[in-house]
């Protein structure tokens, strides 16, 4: 069991604040992905797990143990870092084992557990190697090698693919996710790519300014958003937001602005109504441009809003459609078997059920 | 219309020009400068002292050439002898403390503290001062009557007479070795901090994680990095000590007895302070075959670890 929890965790660089408050509990065997835009505190929440960096208050227990003094190498943690920090005057063997020797392992221990180590990792032909002579690929296999020889509580991950190719790093995901389902150790992974996030995550924190945003599992996430940062953040591309005012059109809840006129599904509406005052309430209304298509004789009139397109981007699985309604910029996926040009005029509809609404001031969700 | 355009360019480049546009000529024509120095200002001397210590040549008389006579004669000579074990000593000790200081120097300023950039600027003193003037100041420190390190002791009640610093020959050799540290240490401090600066400090994190506690990350991570840098902050160190002058010329003089001298020093004192040159010269091309094996070991390991 490595449980590891955050409270109240705080650090801050002389007197810049640079993580905030954060409450955190990682279970046992979960994989944990802290995701945010950079400078947001998730790497140096990460380090103050590792023991790097000291805690300026607030705690962190791994396995119930309150580990805020405990130095690095008494924490049972392995690191796998973004510049994978092999030492280069080792061989691939060498790197992997110092770890065990530093911790006074017998030698034939050490041997049987590079070998297993080595075969999972698919670098076997590569242990006599020095790190200068391996691709970045291949570097990223050792650093991994290095972690998981070790057999950690945890295992702590530093944006460990941003450094790879972009057809790599997909391969490497999917190696990552298979190697966590096979060795099954708590771990925790910092990226900014919402990707990632995404397809790796047990669970995903979203931080942005050293705050915690939201805490949950991706589809959570990319359905229920807390905030308008989060729902911005995740979703490739991303979600389309509209300022509107909100205003009871005979019993129905209906979001206007420019060009736009859309009436709210009953449950949307119910929790809208308890934020508006009188005709005239601002909001953010946000759409995925996934949930947009374009109008059929199916669809109704109250979901329905016509655009001009600005710019069409054919990706073959779909069609990108940069388009303007009023003063707003809507980006929708649709059909590739649409025939659309740009600056054709176009009606658009939406999913009603799948609208999101913001509190324009605090940009809650409703 | 190929023809055209390059007509268009301009004046085609004259035959004689257009040669260095064939690699070997270029090259020659861009090295010789730099050979004409090196061969105007070290072959040509360097020849000139060989066959100079093979003559019998003083101040005021020609000489003739009397082969390796010269030689024979130093090799005999007590104090030729006393010279080059001086050399060796006072190159070895002074490295060794000189290494170690600096390393540990280096380290200290590797890490992040207030007023570092200052504390930096500071440790090269030793070094920008002239030497002269530096060994000047030492000099009166080390003075029988007037000593500061003197005065500093009889008032901690360590000594109850004073102490000769340089009277004494193993004193004053002792003298001369602080000295010399105390002027080469921030050489070392200095360019150690900067092979320090370019190991990544992840590396350290990364064995800090894999359980190596800071000596074994020392040991381990920091030092065999190091050493190419190491390496070759030891090669001119060993040289430049080796061939001291100045340091030795303003302390001592080579004295109390012939005691302190150095290759250097005793070359001067026989061959300008005498008058016999061409038996000075023969005492600082004896220098020439140690330096050069010394030279050549030192590159031989460093090319090693370089590559490795």
């Amino acid at each position: 069991m490595a449980e590891v929890t955050l409270s109240k965790l705080n650090k801050f660089f002389d007197t810049t604040h640079v993580v905030k408050d954060v409450d955190l509990q990682i279970r046992d065997k979960e994989f944990m992905v802290f995701v945010g835009p950079s400078g947001c505190g998730k790497t140096t929440t990460l380090r103050m797990i590792a023991g790097l960096e000291a805690v300026s208050s607030g705690d962190i227990r791994i396995e119930d143990n309150l580990v805020n003094e405990v130095p690095p190498m008494d924490r049972d943690i392995a690191m796998v870092f973004q510049n994978y920090a092999l030492y280069p005057h080792m061989s691939v063997a060498s790197n992997m084992a110092f770890g065990l020797k530093m911790r006074k392992f017998p030698r034939d221990q050490i041997e049987e557990r590079i070998k297993r180590a080595a075969t999972i990792l698919g670098i076997e032909n590569l242990l006599a190697r020095k790190p200068r002579q391996l691709s970045g690929g291949q570097r990223q296999r050792v650093a991994l090698g290095r972690a998981i020889v070790r057999d950690p509580k945890v295992f702590l991950f530093d944006e460990p693919l941003s450094n790879l190719d972009a057809k790599l790093r997909v391969q490497m995901r999917v190696e990552l996710k298979k190697l966590h389902e096979r060795l099954a150790v708590t771990s925790i992974y910092v990226t900014h790519d919402q990707v990632e996030a995404m397809t790796l995550g047990d669970r995903v924190v979203v931080m942005k300014d050293g705050w915690v945003q939201q805490v949950g599992e991706p589809l959570e996430l990319y359905n229920q958003p807390a905030n308008r940062f989060v729902a911005g953040f995740i979703g490739s591309p991303a979600m389309n937001f509209a300022e509107v005012t909100l205003a009871d059109q005979g019993g129905k809840v209906v979001a206007e602005a420019q060009g736009l006129r859309i009436v709210l599904p009953d449950e949307l509406a119910a929790r809208a109504r308890t934020k508006m005052n009188g005709a005239g309430t601002p909001a953010t209304l946000g759409i995925r441009p996934e949930d947009l298509h374009v109008a059929g004789a199916a669809d109704s009139a109250d979901h329905c809003f016509d655009v001009n397109v600005e710019v069409v981007e054919q990706l073959g699985s779909e069609i990108l459609l940069d388009s303007r309604v009023g003063s707003a910029l809507m980006v929708a996926s649709i059909d590739p078997a649409v025939k659309v040009r740009a600056h054709d005029k176009l009606r658009l509809a939406l999913k009603p059920e799948r609208l999101h609404l913001f509190d324009p001031q605090t940009e809650m969700a409703y | 219309m190929a023809v055209t355009a390059v007509a268009g360019v301009g004046a085609r480049p004259t035959p004689r020009l257009r040669r260095l546009e064939d690699e070997r000529w270029l090259a020659m024509a861009l090295l010789f400068p730099t050979a004409l120095l090196l061969g105007l200002f070290i072959a040509y001397p360097f020849i000139e002292g060989v066959l100079l210590s093979l003559t019998s040549q003083r101040v005021g008389i020609p000489g003739k050439w009397v082969g390796l006579d010269n030689f024979v004669k130093v090799w005999n000579d007590s104090i030729f002898r006393t010279s080059v074990w001086n050399t060796f000593w006072y190159t070895a000790v002074t490295t060794v403390f000189k290494l170690a200081l600096g390393l540990w120097l280096a380290l200290l300023l590797n890490r992040h503290f207030r007023g570092k950039a200052i504390v930096r600027a500071f440790i090269l003193l030793p070094f920008i001062i002239p030497t002269v003037l530096s060994t000047f100041a030492w000099k009166w420190m080390f003075d029988p009557t007037f000593s500061v390190i003197n005065w500093a002791l009889f008032h901690m009640g360590i000594i109850t007479q004073r102490i000769n610093w340089l009277g004494d020959p193993d004193l004053a050799m002792t003298s001369i070795i602080v000295v010399n540290i105390w002027r080469g240490v921030p050489f070392f401090a200095i360019s150690l901090l900067a092979g320090l600066q370019t190991i990544s400090p992840e590396l350290n994190e990364a064995a800090a994680i894999d359980g190596a506690r800071p000596w074994k990350r020392f040991w381990y991570v920091t030092w065999p990095l190091l050493l190419p840098v190491t390496m070759v902050v030891m090669l001119f160190s060993v040289i430049q000590t080796f061939a001291d002058f100045q340091l030795v010329y303003v302390m001592t003089g080579g004295g109390p007895a012939n005691a302190t001298h150095l290759f250097a020093t005793y070359a001067y004192q026989i061959g300008i302070g005498t008058g016999l040159l061409s038996e000075g010269a023969a005492i600082s091309l004896a220098m020439f075959p140690f330096l050069f094996l010394i030279v050549v070991v030192q590159l031989l390991y460093i090319r090693r670890v370089e590559t490795r």
